[in-house]
Protein backbone atom coordinates (compact mmCIF):
# COMPACT_ATOMS: atom_id res chain seq x y z
CA UNK A 1 0.00 0.00 0.00
CA UNK A 2 1.32 3.66 -0.76
CA UNK A 3 3.32 4.71 -3.18
CA UNK A 4 6.74 5.55 -0.52
CA UNK A 5 7.86 3.57 2.19
CA UNK A 6 10.41 4.73 5.17
CA UNK A 7 11.93 1.81 7.38
CA UNK A 8 12.63 3.49 10.98
CA UNK A 9 15.41 0.52 12.47
CA UNK A 10 15.58 1.07 16.43
CA UNK A 11 18.40 -0.45 18.47
CA UNK A 12 19.87 -0.72 21.83
CA UNK A 13 22.74 1.69 22.18
CA UNK A 14 25.95 -0.05 22.93
CA UNK A 15 26.42 0.54 26.39
CA UNK A 16 22.46 -1.05 27.20
CA UNK A 17 22.95 -4.92 28.31
CA UNK A 18 20.84 -6.92 25.79
CA UNK A 19 19.41 -9.96 27.50
CA UNK A 20 17.21 -10.87 24.77
CA UNK A 21 20.26 -10.61 22.08
CA UNK A 22 22.17 -12.46 25.10
CA UNK A 23 19.55 -14.97 25.49
CA UNK A 24 19.51 -15.31 21.29
CA UNK A 25 23.53 -15.55 21.26
CA UNK A 26 23.18 -18.82 23.55
CA UNK A 27 20.48 -20.20 21.04
CA UNK A 28 23.07 -19.44 18.07
CA UNK A 29 25.73 -21.49 19.93
CA UNK A 30 23.64 -24.53 20.73
CA UNK A 31 22.28 -24.83 17.35
CA UNK A 32 26.05 -24.76 16.04
CA UNK A 33 26.39 -21.36 14.43
CA UNK A 34 29.91 -21.16 14.00
CA UNK A 35 32.26 -18.03 14.72
CA UNK A 36 28.90 -16.00 16.23
CA UNK A 37 30.27 -13.86 19.15
CA UNK A 38 27.27 -11.01 19.75
CA UNK A 39 23.71 -10.43 18.81
CA UNK A 40 21.79 -7.25 19.55
CA UNK A 41 18.14 -7.12 18.84
CA UNK A 42 16.25 -4.19 17.37
CA UNK A 43 13.01 -3.14 16.07
CA UNK A 44 12.01 -2.08 12.83
CA UNK A 45 9.00 0.20 11.78
CA UNK A 46 7.77 0.21 8.32
CA UNK A 47 5.27 3.05 7.35
CA UNK A 48 3.87 3.59 3.72
CA UNK A 49 2.94 7.01 2.46
CA UNK A 50 0.59 8.27 -0.02
CA UNK A 51 2.92 10.88 -1.09
CA UNK A 52 6.35 11.23 -2.01
CA UNK A 53 8.15 11.89 1.25
CA UNK A 54 9.83 15.40 1.05
CA UNK A 55 12.56 17.35 2.94
CA UNK A 56 9.71 18.52 5.60
CA UNK A 57 7.56 14.79 5.93
CA UNK A 58 11.49 13.47 6.72
CA UNK A 59 12.30 15.33 9.30
CA UNK A 60 8.77 14.94 11.32
CA UNK A 61 9.48 11.63 11.26
CA UNK A 62 12.80 11.42 12.50
CA UNK A 63 11.20 13.76 15.34
CA UNK A 64 8.41 11.15 15.76
CA UNK A 65 11.05 8.73 15.45
CA UNK A 66 13.12 10.28 18.41
CA UNK A 67 10.11 10.87 20.64
CA UNK A 68 7.68 7.83 20.03
CA UNK A 69 9.59 4.89 18.41
CA UNK A 70 12.43 5.16 20.16
CA UNK A 71 13.85 6.02 23.66
CA UNK A 72 17.17 8.10 23.19
CA UNK A 73 17.56 7.35 27.02
CA UNK A 74 18.88 3.74 25.81
CA UNK A 75 18.14 3.48 21.94
CA UNK A 76 19.75 4.82 18.35
CA UNK A 77 17.59 5.05 15.66
CA UNK A 78 17.94 5.45 11.63
CA UNK A 79 15.96 5.41 8.35
CA UNK A 80 16.26 4.53 5.08
CA UNK A 81 13.61 5.63 2.53
CA UNK A 82 12.40 3.13 0.27
CA UNK B 1 -10.33 19.36 54.32
CA UNK B 2 -8.61 15.88 53.22
CA UNK B 3 -6.02 16.11 50.03
CA UNK B 4 -7.35 14.74 46.62
CA UNK B 5 -5.32 12.42 45.05
CA UNK B 6 -5.51 10.99 41.83
CA UNK B 7 -5.00 7.97 40.50
CA UNK B 8 -4.57 7.93 36.61
CA UNK B 9 -5.99 4.73 34.61
CA UNK B 10 -4.56 4.03 31.26
CA UNK B 11 -6.03 1.38 29.30
CA UNK B 12 -4.08 -1.51 30.78
CA UNK B 13 -3.53 -0.39 33.60
CA UNK B 14 -3.89 -2.73 36.49
CA UNK B 15 -3.19 -1.90 39.89
CA UNK B 16 -5.17 1.80 39.98
CA UNK B 17 -8.13 0.32 42.49
CA UNK B 18 -5.13 -0.58 45.07
CA UNK B 19 -3.74 2.58 44.45
CA UNK B 20 -7.11 4.42 45.06
CA UNK B 21 -8.16 2.27 48.25
CA UNK B 22 -4.27 3.02 49.85
CA UNK B 23 -4.88 6.98 49.35
CA UNK B 24 -8.49 6.51 51.17
CA UNK B 25 -6.99 4.01 53.97
CA UNK B 26 -4.08 6.49 54.11
CA UNK B 27 -6.72 9.33 55.17
CA UNK B 28 -6.56 11.03 51.35
CA UNK B 29 -9.61 11.62 49.08
CA UNK B 30 -9.11 9.64 46.21
CA UNK B 31 -10.08 10.85 42.60
CA UNK B 32 -10.05 8.24 39.31
CA UNK B 33 -9.33 9.87 36.77
CA UNK B 34 -9.76 8.48 32.62
CA UNK B 35 -5.93 8.66 30.96
CA UNK B 36 -8.08 10.88 27.73
CA UNK B 37 -9.58 13.67 30.27
CA UNK B 38 -7.28 16.64 29.13
CA UNK B 39 -7.11 18.48 32.80
CA UNK B 40 -6.47 17.19 36.26
CA UNK B 41 -8.74 19.76 37.77
CA UNK B 42 -7.40 21.40 41.04
CA UNK B 43 -6.43 17.81 42.43
CA UNK B 44 -3.82 17.89 44.84
CA UNK B 45 -1.34 15.15 43.91
CA UNK B 46 -1.14 12.22 41.16
CA UNK B 47 -0.33 8.68 41.49
CA UNK B 48 0.02 6.64 38.24
CA UNK B 49 0.12 3.42 38.97
CA UNK B 50 1.39 -0.12 37.91
CA UNK B 51 -0.04 -2.40 35.33
CA UNK B 52 0.84 -2.57 31.17
CA UNK B 53 -0.88 0.36 29.87
CA UNK B 54 -1.16 -0.08 26.17
CA UNK B 55 -0.10 -3.59 26.23
CA UNK B 56 3.62 -2.79 27.00
CA UNK B 57 3.17 -2.54 23.34
CA UNK B 58 6.73 -0.61 21.90
CA UNK B 59 7.77 0.40 25.08
CA UNK B 60 6.52 -0.19 28.67
CA UNK B 61 5.19 4.02 28.88
CA UNK B 62 5.99 4.74 25.74
CA UNK B 63 2.25 5.27 24.56
CA UNK B 64 0.76 6.04 27.74
CA UNK B 65 3.27 9.04 27.69
CA UNK B 66 1.15 10.56 24.38
CA UNK B 67 -2.29 10.36 26.36
CA UNK B 68 -4.43 13.34 26.43
CA UNK B 69 -4.11 13.88 30.44
CA UNK B 70 0.23 13.92 30.54
CA UNK B 71 0.24 16.91 28.82
CA UNK B 72 -1.58 19.01 31.89
CA UNK B 73 0.42 16.60 33.89
CA UNK B 74 4.06 16.74 32.54
CA UNK B 75 3.29 20.81 33.13
CA UNK B 76 2.16 20.56 36.67
CA UNK B 77 4.76 17.94 37.35
CA UNK B 78 7.17 20.90 36.53
CA UNK B 79 5.69 23.51 38.68
CA UNK B 80 5.72 21.31 41.52
CA UNK B 81 2.81 18.99 41.73
CA UNK B 82 3.58 16.20 43.79
CA UNK B 83 3.77 12.43 41.54
CA UNK B 84 4.02 9.06 42.41
CA UNK B 85 4.71 6.45 39.57
CA UNK B 86 4.54 2.64 40.80
CA UNK B 87 6.35 0.45 38.08
CA UNK B 88 4.70 0.87 35.09
CA UNK B 89 4.12 4.79 36.28
CA UNK B 90 7.63 4.78 37.34
CA UNK B 91 8.49 3.24 33.19
CA UNK B 92 5.65 6.55 31.90
CA UNK B 93 7.43 8.93 34.10
CA UNK B 94 10.89 8.14 32.61
CA UNK B 95 9.58 8.02 29.09
CA UNK B 96 8.46 11.53 30.34
CA UNK B 97 11.80 12.56 30.78
CA UNK B 98 10.53 13.58 34.07
CA UNK B 99 13.13 11.56 35.23
CA UNK B 100 15.97 10.17 34.13
CA UNK B 101 17.06 6.68 33.14
CA UNK B 102 15.03 4.02 31.22
CA UNK B 103 13.82 0.93 32.73
CA UNK B 104 14.85 -2.00 30.58
CA UNK B 105 14.15 -5.75 30.80
CA UNK B 106 14.78 -7.41 34.13
CA UNK B 107 18.72 -8.95 33.31
CA UNK B 108 17.66 -12.83 34.03
CA UNK B 109 14.65 -12.07 31.49
CA UNK B 110 12.43 -13.38 33.98
CA UNK B 111 8.96 -11.60 35.35
CA UNK B 112 9.62 -11.34 39.06
CA UNK B 113 7.33 -11.33 41.96
CA UNK B 114 8.53 -11.21 45.46
CA UNK B 115 7.98 -9.37 48.45
CA UNK B 116 11.09 -7.30 48.47
CA UNK B 117 12.92 -5.70 51.41
CA UNK B 118 14.28 -2.17 50.56
CA UNK B 119 16.06 0.61 51.96
CA UNK B 120 14.60 3.92 52.47
CA UNK B 121 17.61 5.82 51.39
CA UNK B 122 16.32 9.36 51.08
CA UNK B 123 13.08 10.42 53.88
CA UNK B 124 12.52 14.03 52.04
CA UNK B 125 11.09 13.90 48.94
CA UNK B 126 6.90 14.83 49.11
CA UNK B 127 5.94 10.56 49.00
CA UNK B 128 8.68 9.75 51.65
CA UNK B 129 9.05 12.30 54.68
CA UNK B 130 7.01 9.64 56.84
CA UNK B 131 9.65 7.27 57.22
CA UNK B 132 12.74 7.33 59.07
CA UNK B 133 16.26 7.79 57.07
CA UNK B 134 17.63 4.05 56.12
CA UNK B 135 14.31 2.46 57.34
CA UNK B 136 13.90 -1.02 55.79
CA UNK B 137 10.44 -1.68 54.48
CA UNK B 138 8.95 -5.19 52.89
CA UNK B 139 6.44 -4.47 49.99
CA UNK B 140 5.67 -6.77 47.01
CA UNK B 141 7.62 -6.24 43.67
CA UNK B 142 6.69 -7.31 40.43
CA UNK B 143 7.61 -6.47 36.72
CA UNK B 144 9.63 -7.50 33.71
CA UNK B 145 11.17 -4.54 32.33
CA UNK B 146 12.07 -3.28 36.08
CA UNK B 147 16.29 -3.15 35.24
CA UNK B 148 16.94 0.85 35.94
CA UNK B 149 19.88 1.99 33.79
CA UNK B 150 21.25 5.34 32.98
CA UNK B 151 24.52 6.96 32.04
CA UNK B 152 27.17 6.61 34.98
CA UNK B 153 27.35 10.27 35.08
CA UNK B 154 24.02 10.23 35.09
CA UNK B 155 23.77 7.92 38.21
CA UNK B 156 26.53 9.92 39.28
CA UNK B 157 24.98 12.81 40.11
CA UNK B 158 21.62 11.31 41.19
CA UNK B 159 23.72 10.00 44.12
CA UNK B 160 25.26 13.64 44.80
CA UNK B 161 22.12 15.37 44.62
CA UNK B 162 20.73 12.08 47.21
CA UNK B 163 18.11 11.73 44.69
CA UNK B 164 17.98 7.72 45.01
CA UNK B 165 14.62 7.45 47.09
CA UNK B 166 15.17 3.46 47.96
CA UNK B 167 17.49 0.72 47.19
CA UNK B 168 16.80 -3.09 47.17
CA UNK B 169 18.54 -4.38 49.96
CA UNK B 170 19.80 -8.29 49.96
CA UNK B 171 18.88 -9.10 46.51
CA UNK B 172 18.90 -6.84 43.48
CA UNK B 173 15.97 -8.20 41.61
CA UNK B 174 16.38 -7.38 38.09
CA UNK B 175 19.76 -6.04 37.66
CA UNK B 176 19.14 -2.31 38.45
CA UNK B 177 22.49 -0.26 38.40
CA UNK B 178 23.19 0.31 42.01
CA UNK B 179 20.67 -1.44 43.88
CA UNK B 180 18.47 1.28 42.59
CA UNK B 181 14.26 0.73 43.16
CA UNK B 182 13.27 4.56 43.15
CA UNK B 183 14.62 8.14 42.67
CA UNK B 184 13.19 11.35 42.51
CA UNK B 185 13.27 14.31 39.94
CA UNK B 186 15.63 17.28 41.40
CA UNK B 187 12.98 19.05 43.36
CA UNK B 188 11.47 16.13 45.44
CA UNK B 189 8.56 16.66 44.08
CA UNK B 190 8.08 13.33 41.26
CA UNK B 191 8.90 9.84 42.54
CA UNK B 192 9.51 6.81 40.53
CA UNK B 193 9.41 3.41 42.14
CA UNK B 194 9.68 0.11 40.92
CA UNK B 195 8.25 -1.73 43.94
CA UNK B 196 4.47 -1.63 44.85
CA UNK B 197 3.85 0.29 48.18
CA UNK B 198 0.13 -0.07 47.34
CA UNK B 199 -0.36 -3.92 47.66
CA UNK B 200 1.42 -3.73 51.28
CA UNK B 201 -0.91 -1.41 53.17
CA UNK B 202 -3.52 -3.80 55.06
CA UNK B 203 -2.64 -6.90 57.28
CA UNK B 204 -4.96 -9.03 55.24
CA UNK B 205 -3.47 -8.95 51.71
CA UNK B 206 -0.09 -7.46 51.99
CA UNK B 207 3.38 -9.24 53.68
CA UNK B 208 3.54 -5.66 55.71
CA UNK B 209 1.58 -2.50 56.14
CA UNK B 210 5.30 -0.60 55.23
CA UNK B 211 3.79 0.71 51.99
CA UNK B 212 1.03 2.96 53.86
CA UNK B 213 4.23 5.31 54.32
CA UNK B 214 4.61 6.94 51.19
CA UNK B 215 0.67 7.81 50.90
CA UNK B 216 0.86 9.47 54.22
CA UNK B 217 4.01 11.30 53.28
CA UNK B 218 1.97 12.64 50.66
CA UNK B 219 -1.27 13.90 52.91
CA UNK B 220 1.63 15.44 55.19
CA UNK B 221 3.42 17.28 52.33
CA UNK B 222 0.05 18.50 51.41
CA UNK B 223 -0.43 19.73 54.90
CA UNK B 224 3.00 21.26 55.37
CA UNK B 225 2.88 23.02 52.51
CA UNK B 226 -0.15 24.28 53.11
CA UNK B 227 -1.70 23.06 50.13
CA UNK B 228 -4.81 21.61 52.45
CA UNK B 229 -5.33 21.82 56.10
CA UNK B 230 -4.52 19.50 58.60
Amino acid sequence: VGISKIIVNVHLKPEILDPQGRALLNALNRLGLEGVVDVRQGKQFVMSFDDEINDSKLSEIKNIAESLLSNPVIEHFSTELR
Amino acid sequence: MTANVAVITFPGSLDDTDALRAIEIAGGRAVPIWHSEKSLNSVDAVVLPGGFSYGDYLRCGAISRFSPIMENLIDAAKGGLPVLGICNGFQILCESHLLPGALTRNNHLHFICRDQKLKIENNSSAWTRDFELGEEIVVPLKNGEGCFVAEEKVLDGLEAENRVIARYVDVNPNGSRRDIAGISNAAGNVVGLMPHPEHAVEALTGPTTDGLGFFTSILKSLVNNGRVSA
